[in-house]
C-alpha cells in the first residue's frame, strides 16, 4: 500500500505530508511537521495532552488518523499565540501559576480555548466538566480553573 | 509485515464493498477503534472511514421523528436543541460519553457497534425504541437497537453491513426520558451501571407507557419489560418505584470485575432506575 | 482562598522573595516550545522497544532472538546477558538508597522475571512497526512460578520466595532460611506496657492501602547515543541528570566522564523519575547498533513497569488519659517493596508519630518483596501510608474522648525543644501555628448538611538538603545567568532566579536561570525530597554572595578605596569613603562593563552539602458529602495549612500544596493497582486507574504558615512533600464523620461505602 498524501491547513497554513495509513494525527504533527507542542501522555484518549482543534471541534489527536485530516483545518498550541503576542489564556496561565511541570499545559490551553469559543461565560462547574478530559497531576486544577475564568472575563471585556 | 489500508469512500456501495472483506473495520469517530488499534487488540487490514458518506453526519427531523447520521459526533447531538427537547435522556446519555475531546468524535453507531455492555447511549436508545438503518450487500434493513449487540464486542451485523443512521420515533405529548449512570469519578469513566427510562403520561399524570433499559449489568444492554410494566398505571408512588427497583434488579446478571462487583451493580441498577424514572416523569409532566 | 501568615523569623524587607513574578520558563511552556523527553531527536536515530514479561513470577529458561535479529530493519537486540552482573552495593540517591545490583536487574531481568511487565529483552529498529514486529519474533521460554503480591501473604512462611539470597535483616537472630521479608526496623522509647497501663482510653485499628502510582502525565523517554570512541550522550527526562549518569555508568560498567546527560524538561515525577528504566537499555542498543536510539514508554508500560508506591497494612494502637494526654502508641507497618527490597517503610516508621510527643512508643516496620513493580519514591515516600493509619486512629481517639480533633492534636503536638520520635530535637518548627491556622479557618466552622462530614488530619515530612552546585555569571551588560544542575519540575527556576535577584539587588527579570547538562555544572543530587529550593537555593545564594563580594572589591579598585569602604545596596556599589567627592553608586551594569579592567569575567560557583533542611508540618480539613444509596463521595471543600518556612514564590508553594492534596484525595478515594489472579495488572491505563479529574475536586484553599528556617538565607523549608501526607486520613475522617463508620481500607470507593451503609442499616 502506498502512503496517503495528506493536505491540510495547520495553524492557518497549508501543509502537505505523507502518512502511513495507521499513523495518528498526533504522530503526524510531532514527527512529520515537527510540531511537538502537542504531547502524548497516554495514546488512548484519557489524558488530553494531545488536544487539538479540528474544524472547530476539540479532539484528541492521538485518536484520529492523520489520513482523516485531509482537507481539514487543524489548530494546535503552536498557533495559539498570534504575531508574537501570547493569547490571553496563555498570559493568565502564567500570571496564575497554572502550570507546574507544563506537560499538560498545551492540551489544557487548547481545551480552554475551545471552551471559551463555545461558551464565553462559563461557570466554574462548567469549566471543570469541560476540562475533565485534561489530566493535570501537578496543580490540583485550582489555579488552572482560576486562570481560565480570569481569561474568560478578560476576553469578554475585550469584546464589549 | 501486513500494511494497513485507509479508505474514505463517498458512496454507500463502495463502503459496503470495502467492508465485506475480512479484516475490514468501519471507522466513525475512532474513539474505540483507534484505542484498540493502538493497543494491538485488533490488527485491521483496512479501515473504512464512513464520515465522507452523505448522511452519516447530521441530524434531521422526518415524519415527526429524528434521524441521526451514524457517525454524527456527540457534541453535535448535544448542541441540537429540538432533539434535546424531545429526547433529553438520550442526549444526556450521549453527552456522558468520554470527555469534551471524545465528544468531538464519538458517535452513536460507534457506541452501539463497539458492543460494550457499558456503552452509555445504548440503554437510552433502547428505552427510546430507536431503530438502526443498516445497509449491506443485501440492501437496506431496519433493526431495533437492542438487536445489534449480541455479546461483548460482537454484533449481529453481517460482513459488509454497517449502520447508516439511527431513527427515533415520533414523540407523543407528555413523553420524556432520562438516563443516569454510576461512575466512581465525575467524568472520564466507563459506567459501572447505566439506566435509561422513557415514559409517556396521560393528562392526569398517570404513566401509560414506560420503557426501562439497563447497561453494564449483563453481556449486552437490556430492555427490561417488567420494569417498564411496574410503572404503567402509576404516578410513580412508592409502591411502583419499589416494584421498578425489584424488577430492575431481577433482570441483572452482571459480572464482577475491576469496575464493580456483581452485587453492587445489581443494587445500583435499582437505585438508578428509580432515580431516572423520577427525572423522566418530571420532564414528561412539564411537556404537557 | 490563599493566605500567607508571616510568623517568627521571617525577614521583613525582602524585595523579590515572597512576590509572585511570572516564571522565566513560562512562555516556553505555554507555547509548546519547551522540549520534554520525547520531543528530542537525533539524526539517524532508531526506535527502541522493550519485551516485557507477561508473568508475575517466572524462571526465564531461554530467550531466542534469532528471528528478530534476522528481520530487515532490526539493528540491535539485547537481553540480560548483555549486561554485567553487579555485586550488591548500596547507592545513596537523594530520596532513597538503591542497591545497584537490584537496580540493574530491574532494568532488565536475568534468570527470573519478577513481575508482570518486567523487561526481558529490548530491540532497536528503523521504525516503530518493525520494532513491534521484532518483539513478536522473540521467543521466551518461561517456567511460570507461583506468585505473591499481597504484603501479608508474602510474609507468610509458605509464600513463594522471590530471592533465594534474601534473609531478613534487623531481627535479633538472623534467620536460617530465605524469605520475602527484607528487613525489620524498630524505633522505640519508654515502656510500652507501662504507657498503656497508664491510659484511660485505648483505640486500635488495622488499616490497609493499595499500591498507587505517581501518575505523572509524561511517560518516561530518552534518546541515547554511544559514539564509537566510547563516549555517550543521553538526553532524558528525569529528576536528576547526575543520577542518570551514575546509574548508567554502574549498570553498563562505564567511566562517569564518558557519559554526558542532558536534562529534558520533565513532565512530572513526584519521585517516580528518581531512577532509571530506559537509559541503560537505550545505551546498550546504541552500542550494538552504532545508531542513536530513542525510547518512549507507553502509558501501559509506565503503569506496569515503573514505580508505584507500596500497598501496605498498618496496625495502630493508641492510649490516652481522659484529659487527652497520650501515654502510649504502638505502630506496625508492613510495606510492599515490589520485586526488590527497598520499600519506604523506614521513612514511614520515622514519620508515623513525628507530630506527637508521646513518652512510650514502639514502631515496627517490615520491608517485604512482592511480585509487583519495584516501588519508586512517591512524594514523602512512606509517610502518607503511616499517617493514614495513625491519623485515623487519632480521630477515633478524639471521638472516644469527646474532644475536638484539633485540640487533641494540640495537646500532644510537638513543639520546639521536643525530641522527635525519630531522634533529633525539633527547632523552629511551626506545627502548633499550623493547627491554629486550621482552627481559625472559615471552613472549620461552617455548618454541615445531611450526609456531610468533616475530617482533619496532620502530616509531617523531614525535607532534605544534600549536595548541590550553582554558578552565577554576570554578563557584560549586567544581566545575570544562574546555572544549576536540578531539573525544574514545578517552577524551581523561578525560585532560583528570585533568590539570586534578591541577593544581587536586581530585578528578577535580569536574572535568567538555566539548567545545565552533567558536563557543564558541578554535581547536584536529584530533584527530590523537597530539597531544591532549600539546598540548591542555598548554593545559588552563596554564589551570588560571592559575586557581590567580588563586585565590591572591583568597585573599591576603581574608586581606589579600601574594600571595606564599599557597600552593596540595591544592586549597586556605594562608596562609604567621605574623602572621595560624591562618587555615584556603581551599578552592576557599570561594573560588568568594566570587568576587563578589574580582573576579568565576573562569575562564581558554589558546591555545598546543605544541612538543616527544616521539617515541615501540614494540617488539612476536608468536607465530604456521601450519596448513601450509591456510596459515591463528593469532596465539597478542602483547606490545607502548612508550615513552609518562607515561601519564595507563594503561588508555586500554593501549587505544590494543591497538587499534593489532589494526589492524596485520589489515593484516598479511587486510585489503586488492581491485579488479576495471575498477578497481571488489570487497570494499566488512565481510564481505569482513576486519578482525579478537574470536576472531581473543589478549589483547594491554602494557608501558608511562615515560621522561618534559620538555616536557609531567606528562611525556606521544603514544601513539596508534606501536602500529600494528611489527605488520606483527612478524607477518611470526613467519611467517618458523615456515615458514622470507620472505613479503614483504601481506596474508599463507592462499592465499599455502599456495603458499609447496608451493614449499618441491617
Ligand atoms: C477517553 C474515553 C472515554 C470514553 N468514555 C466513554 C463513556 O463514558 N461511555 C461510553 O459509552 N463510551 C465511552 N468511550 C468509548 C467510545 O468513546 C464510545 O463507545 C463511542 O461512542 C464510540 O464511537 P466512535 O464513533 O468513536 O466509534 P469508532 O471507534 O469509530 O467505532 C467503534 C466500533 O464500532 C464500529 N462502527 C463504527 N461505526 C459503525 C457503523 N456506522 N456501522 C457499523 N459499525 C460501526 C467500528 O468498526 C468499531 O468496531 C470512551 C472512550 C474514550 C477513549
Ligand atoms: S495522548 Fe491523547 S489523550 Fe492522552
Ligand atoms: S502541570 Fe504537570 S501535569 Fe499539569
Amino acid at each position: 500500500m502506498s502512503k496517503p498524501h495528506i493536505s491540510a491547513i495547520v495553524n492557518g497554513d497549508p501543509v502537505e505530508f505523507l502518512a502511513d495509513p495507521g499513523m495518528t494525527l498526533l504522530d503526524a504533527l510531532r514527527d512529520e511537521l515537527s510540531l511537538t507542542g502537542s504531547k502524548e501522555g497516554c495514546g488512548s484518549g484519557d489524558c488530553g495532552a494531545c488536544s487539538v482543534i479540528v474544524d472547530g471541534r476539540l479532539v484528541c489527536s492521538c485518536l484520529m488518523l492523520a489520513a482523516e485530516a485531509e482537507g481539514r483545518r487543524v489548530d494546535t498550541i503552536e498557533g495559539l499565540a498570534q504575531g508574537g503576542r501570547l493569547h490571553p489564556l496563555q498570559q493568565k496561565f502564567l500570571e496564575h501559576a497554572a502550570l507546574q511541570c507544563g506537560f499538560c499545559t498545551p492540551g489544557l490551553l487548547m481545551a480552554a480555548k475551545a471552551l471559551l469559543d463555545a461558551n464565553p461565560d462559563p461557570t466554574e462547574t462548567e469549566a471543570r466538566y469541560w476540562l475533565a478530559g485534561n489530566l493535570c497531576r501537578c496543580t490540583g486544577y485550582d489555579k488552572v480553573i482560576r486562570a481560565v475564568m480570569d481569561a474568560a472575563a478578560e476576553l469578554r471585556q475585550v469584546k464589549v | 509485515m501486513a500494511q494497513l489500508d485507509y479508505l474514505a469512500p463517498l458512496k454507500v456501495e463502495d463502503a459496503v464493498k470495502a467492508l465485506a472483506a475480512t479484516g475490514s473495520y468501519a471507522l466513525a469517530g475512532g474513539t474505540d477503534l483507534l484505542v484498540q488499534l493502538r493497543s494491538g487488540r485488533i490488527r485491521p487490514d483496512t479501515i473504512v472511514d464512513l464520515k465522507r458518506i452523505a448522511g452519516t453526519i447530521g441530524i434531521r427531523e422526518e415524519a415527526g421523528g429524528f434521524v441521526i447520521g451514524a457517525a454524527t459526533p456527540g457534541a453535535m447531538i448535544g448542541e441540537h436543541e429540538a432533539l434535546s427537547r424531545a429526547w433529553p435522556g438520550l442526549v444526556e446519555a450521549v453527552s456522558l460519553i468520554g470527555s469534551t475531546q471524545v465528544q468531538g468524535r464519538a458517535s452513536l453507531a460507534g457506541n452501539l457497534c463497539n458492543a460494550s455492555p457499558a456503552a452509555d447511549s445504548v440503554p437510552a436508545m433502547i428505552a427510546a425504541r430507536a431503530v438502526c438503518v443498516v445497509v449491506g450487500p443485501a440492501g437496506r434493513r431496519e433493526v431495533p437497537v437492542e438487536a445489534i449487540g449480541t455479546a461483548p464486542g460482537r454484533t449481529s451485523l453481517a460482513p459488509g453491513e454497517f449502520v447508516l443512521e439511527i431513527r427515533l420515533p415520533p414523540r407523543p405529548a407528555r413523553s420524556s426520558d432520562a438516563y443516569l449512570r454510576l461512575i466512581p469519578r465525575t467524568e472520564m469513566d466507563i459506567a459501572v451501571v447505566g439506566a435509561g427510562v422513557n415514559l409517556t403520561l396521560d393528562a392526569a399524570g398517570v404513566v401509560i407507557e414506560a420503557q426501562v433499559a439497563l447497561g453494564a449489568v449483563a453481556p449486552t444492554a437490556l430492555l427490561v419489560p417488567d420494569a417498564g410494566a411496574a410503572l404503567v398505571g402509576s404516578k410513580l408512588d412508592e409502591a411502583s418505584l419499589a416494584a421498578l427497583d425489584t424488577a430492575a434488579r431481577a433482570a441483572c446478571h452482571p459480572i464482577s470485575d475491576k469496575r464493580g462487583t456483581a452485587e453492587y451493580r445489581t443494587k445500583i441498577a435499582g437505585v438508578l432506575a428509580r432515580r431516572a424514572a423520577f427525572i423522566a416523569y418530571e420532564r414528561a409532566g412539564a411537556r404537557a | 482562598m490563599s493566605d500567607v501568615l508571616d510568623g517568627p523569623g521571617v525577614q521583613p524587607d525582602l524585595k523579590v522573595v515572597g512576590t509572585r513574578p511570572i516564571r522565566p520558563d513560562g512562555a516556553d511552556k505555554v507555547t509548546g516550545r519547551a522540549a520534554f523527553g520525547a520531543d528530542f531527536n537525533m539524526p539517524g536515530q532508531l526506535v527502541g522497544k522493550i519485551l516485557r514479561s507477561p508473568h508475575a513470577h517466572a524462571k526465564i529458561v531461554s530467550i531466542d532472538t534469532r528471528k528478530a535479529r534476522a528481520l530487515p530493519g532490526v539493528k540491535a537486540v539485547v537481553t540480560g546477558a548483555d549486561f554485567p552482573n553487579l555485586a550488591s552495593e548500596m547507592h545513596e540517591g537523594g530520596e532513597a538508597a538503591s542497591n545497584l545490583r537490584d537496580l540493574a536487574m530491574n532494568v532488565i531481568a536475568r534468570d527470573k522475571a519478577l513481575y508482570d511487565g518486567h523487561a526481558v529483552a529490548a530491540v532497536a529498529a528503523t521504525s516503530s512497526a518493525i520494532a513491534d514486529e521484532a518483539l513478536r519474533l522473540i521467543t521466551v521460554t518461561y517456567e511460570v512460578l507461583p506468585h505473591v503480591i499481597d504484603v501479608e501473604a508474602a510474609m507468610s512462611p509458605d509464600a513463594p520466595v522471590l530471592h533465594a539470597h534474601l534473609f531478613t535483616e534487623g531481627l535479633e537472630v538472623r534467620p536460617t532460611s530465605a524469605s520475602n521479608v527484607a528487613r525489620r526496623n524498630q524505633i522505640t522509647r519508654g515502656d510500652l506496657a507501662e504507657g498503656f497501663a497508664a491510659a484511660d482510653v485505648i483505640v486500635e485499628g488495622r488499616y490497609t492501602t493499595q499500591a498507587v502510582h505517581q501518575g505523572y502525565i509524561e511517560p518516561h523517554a530518552c534518546v541515547a547515543a554511544w559514539v564509537e570512541d566510547g563516549q555517550c550522550d543521553v538526553w532524558s527526562s528525569s529528576q536528576g541528570q547526575f543520577m542518570v549518569r551514575t546509574y548508567c555508568a554502574k549498570i553498563l560498567g562505564l567511566e562517569i566522564s564518558d557519559i554526558r546527560v542532558t536534562p529534558a524538561e520533565i513532565g512530572g515525577g513526584f519521585g517516580g523519575k528518581t531512577t532509571v528504566y530506559l537509559e541503560p537499555l537505550a545505551l546498550a542498543l546504541s552500542r550494538q547498533s552504532g545508531h542513536p536510539v530513542k525510547m518512549v514508554m507507553t502509558r501501559e508500560e509506565v503503569f506496569r513497569a515503573t514505580g508505584p508506591t507500596s500497598g501496605a497494612v498498618i496496625l495502630v494502637k493508641l492510649g490516652a488519659k481522659v484529659d487527652g494526654t497520650m501515654t502510649a502508641a504502638e505502630v506496625e507497618l508492613k510495606y510492599q517493596a515490589g520485586a526488590f527490597p527497598g520499600s519506604p517503610v523506614g521513612a514511614g516508621s520515622m514519620t508515623a508519630l513525628a507530630c506527637y510527643d508521646i513518652p512510650n512508643f514502639l514502631i515496627t516496620g517490615w520491608d517485604v518483596v512482592t511480585n509487583s513493580p519495584k516501588v519508586a519514591a512517591y512524594r514523602a515516600p512512606g509517610a502518607p501510608i503511616a499517617a493514614f493509619g495513625v491519623e485515623s486512629a487519632v480521630d477515633d481517639l478524639a471521638r472516644k474522648l469527646g474532644m475536638d480533633p484539633l485540640a487533641l492534636r494540640e495537646r500532644n503536638g510537638v513543639r520546639n525543644g521536643v525530641k522527635a520520635a525519630y531522634g533529633p530535637t525539633f527547632q523552629n518548627i511551626g506545627y502548633l501555628e499550623t493547627l491554629a491556622a486550621i482552627k481559625d479557618c472559615p471552613q472549620y466552622s461552617l455548618p454541615l448538611g445531611p450526609n456531610q462530614g468533616r475530617g482533619v488530619a496532620a502530616g509531617f515530612w523531614f525535607n532534605v538538603g544534600g549536595e548541590s552546585t550553582a554558578a552565577v555569571h554576570v554578563n557584560e551588560d549586567g544581566s545575570v545567568v544562574v546555572v544549576t544542575g536540578n531539573p525544574d519540575i514545578g517552577g524551581s527556576r523561578a525560585a532560583m532566579a528570585m533568590m539570586a535577584a534578591e541577593t544581587l539587588g536586581v530585578p528578577m527579570q535580569r536574572v535568567r536561570p538555566r539548567i545545565a547538562d552533567t558536563a557543564s555544572i558541578g554535581f547536584s543530587m536529584l530533584t527530590g525530597g523537597s530539597r531544591t529550593t532549600f539546598a540548591t537555593g542555598m548554593a545559588v545564594v552563596q554564589a551570588a554572595e560571592k559575586v557581590v563580594a567580588d563586585l565590591k572589591r572591583r568597585a573599591a579598585l576603581l574608586w581606589e578605596v579600601p574594600a571595606d569602604k564599599v557597600e552593596w545596596r540595591n544592586g549597586a556599589a556605594v562608596c562609604l569613603d567621605p574623602a572621595k567627592a560624591d562618587p555615584k553608586p556603581m551599578t552592576l551594569e557599570i561594573l560588568a562593563g568594566q570587568s576587563a579592567r578589574t580582573g576579568g569575567p565576573i562569575s562564581a560557583q558554589v558546591s555545598l552539602n546543605a544541612q538543616g533542611a527544616g521539617p515541615g508540618f501540614g494540617v488539612h480539613v476536608c468536607d465530604v458529602e456521601i450519596d448513601p444509596e450509591t456510596g459515591h463521595v463528593t469532596v465539597l471543600r478542602y483547606t490545607a495549612a502548612q508550615d513552609v518556612g518562607k515561601a519564595i514564590h507563594p503561588s508555586y508553594v500554593e501549587g505544590q500544596v494543591q497538587g499534593g492534596v489532589a494526589q492524596g484525595v485520589g489515593w484516598a478515594l479511587n486510585e489503586e493497582y488492581i491485579f488479576d489472579s495471575d498477578g497481571r495488572m488489570e487497570n494499566a491505563g488512565f481510564l481505569d486507574y482513576r486519578v482525579p479529574v478537574a470536576s472531581d475536586l473543589p478549589m483547594i484553599d491554602t494557608i501558608l504558615v511562615e515560621v522561618a528556617n534559620p538555616r536557609h538565607p531567606f528562611g525556606a523549608k521544603g514544601v513539596g512533600e508534606v501536602p500529600i501526607v494528611p489527605p488520606l486520613a483527612a478524607v477518611a475522617n470526613a467519611i467517618r464523620s458523615a456515615i458514622g463508620v470507620r472505613m479503614a481500607d483504601l481506596p474508599l470507593s463507592p462499592p465499599k461505602i455502599r456495603a458499609v451503609m447496608d451493614a449499618r442499616a441491617s
